[in-house]
């Protein structure tokens, strides 16, 4: 056994960079796809029109919820480290990190009650 | 990472900032209309504008997830960081590919 | 004395890298530090306990360990704020090899700190006049801000980044040629520059601010290596340094 066990890593501004590292990791994954789904518009528009209609399931809504999310927490995330590395710095982080949080699932959530 | 990665990947993402903003919006109208493909593709086909910002946005993206994924192998891989380079090289292209492709699917007749 | 027989329960780290817990019964008493309990051990329990320390007062950096999975300056450490229901479990800081028990080699930590260039190059002799600065400039404060880093370790410890990669010079070293970057005297910087935007400098920091919150002097490192950033960024954009850069 190694002397292993760290436990600070609860901070709100720890998480708002692993949220940043990881919904970046699940976009750089669902983006060739979706650049596959957008390509299938080179046969003509049919077969793009089949797979708009296969998307409509409430499942596969549900999943675009989901990169929505994923997109905003990505966004938000990294203009915190923009504003940290260029601008002086600021105190009320943590707040501001919840706050971005909260916004990017209100966002989804949004989105989801326009598509149901 | 170092000083050239870093410029790369913080100016890509702050052009890709007011573009996310505009992509959202769009996924939000075109979601909410529920539009069909013919509905979208009419609005896309020949349009210079749209290409333009497809287009950069695809560039940068492609740059900015190539760099993000160097860093996340050599820091959480056992590859090494030339390794983590070439594979982040090799998927930066596959994205500029495969997005230039869906630009032009979307813009062209 | 109130005379409690309440008592802790105390894992210490024993071993090398590779060991395990062992748990000691140490009295609890008023006003008692995390230092104190280890040193109680040593003293009554174990005396092939390995551990740091030095002036016991919170000024020298020494007793840096992992306190219930945070690294912390154990002599400045109430047991009463980190007893967790009576138990306490202390370990070697992070990211350092372990020695034994509780000490660490700190040796790479103070390698990085040459590699950061985290020494001062004079640009005058003794022959010349004492430098004038004023301590209200914006640079000068810049660097007061950040210089009072006794090397205790605890930010090294704490950072995640230089867990996951081993080139990364780390908050401590960057922190410092930080104070160097700013300092008017300082006749280095292209050199120091050049150090720090290499791979394993100040680029590779995310921000987890790890550091900040941890430092036992109160410093930010964050902030500091964001500073390095810009200038980095700025002097190699201009042309002013060219670091090496492996592919």
């Amino acid at each position: 056994m190694t002397a292993r066990h760290i436990k600070h890593r609860n901070s709100v501004l720890w998480l708002a960079a692993m949220a940043h590292r990881i919904s970046g990791l699940a976009l750089a994954i669902f983006l060739p796809l979706h650049f596959l789904a957008l390509g299938l518009a080179i046969d003509g528009e049919a077969r793009l029109e089949t797979f708009l209609r296969w998307s409509d399931q409430p499942l596969v809504k549900f999943a675009e919820g989901g990169l929505v999310f994923l997109l905003t927490v990505h966004l938000l995330g990294g203009l915190r480290v923009l504003v940290i590395e260029n601008f002086d710095w600021r105190d009320g982080q943590k707040q501001i990190a919840t706050v971005a949080a909260a916004l990017s699932a209100i966002i989804a959530f949004v989105f989801l009650v326009r598509v149901f | 990472m170092n000083v050239r990665l870093y410029i790369w990947q913080r100016s890509t993402a702050a052009v890709m900032a007011p573009l996310v903003l505009v992509h959202i919006a769009v996924i939000f109208y075109a979601t909410r209309q529920g539009m069909t493909a013919a509905d979208i593709l009419a609005r896309t086909h020949g349009s210079v504008v749209w290409a333009a910002f497809y287009g950069l946005f695809v560039a940068a993206a492609s740059i900015h997830a190539s760099i993000g994924i160097r860093n996340i192998l050599s820091e959480w891989s056992p590859l090494t960081e030339r390794r983590a380079g070439q594979f982040a090289i090799g998927f930066g292209l596959l994205l500029a590919a495969l997005g230039l492709r869906a630009v032009a699917a979307v813009v062209l007749s | 004395m109130t005379g409690t027989s309440a008592e802790l329960s105390v894992s210490l780290w024993r071993g090398a890298q590779d060991g395990r817990y062992e748990t000691y019964a140490v009295p609890q008493r008023e006003s008692q530090t995390v230092l104190d309990v280890v040193t109680f051990v040593q003293r009554h329990i174990d005396p092939t306990l390995s551990y740091r320390f030095a002036c016991r007062v919170g000024v020298c950096g020494s007793c840096a360990m992992t306190v219930n999975g945070r690294p912390r300056w154990t002599c400045r450490t109430h047991v009463s704020k980190v007893a967790d229901g009576g138990r306490i479990e202390i370990g070697p800081l992070e990211n350092l090899p372990v020695i034994k028990d509780l000490t660490t080699d700190m040796q790479v930590f103070f390698e990085k700190w040459q590699e950061a260039k985290g020494v001062f190059a004079p640009s005058q002799t003794r022959q010349d006049p004492i430098a004038q600065i004023r301590p209200d400039t914006p640079v000068r404060a810049a660097a007061d801000a950040a210089i009072e880093c006794i090397n205790c370790g605890v930010c090294y410890a704490a950072c995640d980044t230089v867990r996951w990669n081993s080139d990364y010079l780390g908050p401590a070293a960057l922190t410092r040629a930080w104070t160097l970057v700013n300092d008017e005297r300082d006749a280095g910087n292209t050199a120091r520059l050049q150090a720090v935007a290499a791979s394993g400098g100040c680029h590779a920091c995310h921000s987890h601010q790890s550091c900040q919150e941890l430092c036992p002097q109160t410093l930010n490192p964050t902030a500091s290596i964001a500073g390095l950033k810009r200038r980095t960024a700025a002097a190699y954009l201009k042309g002013e340094i060219k670091p090496e850069i492996k592919p």
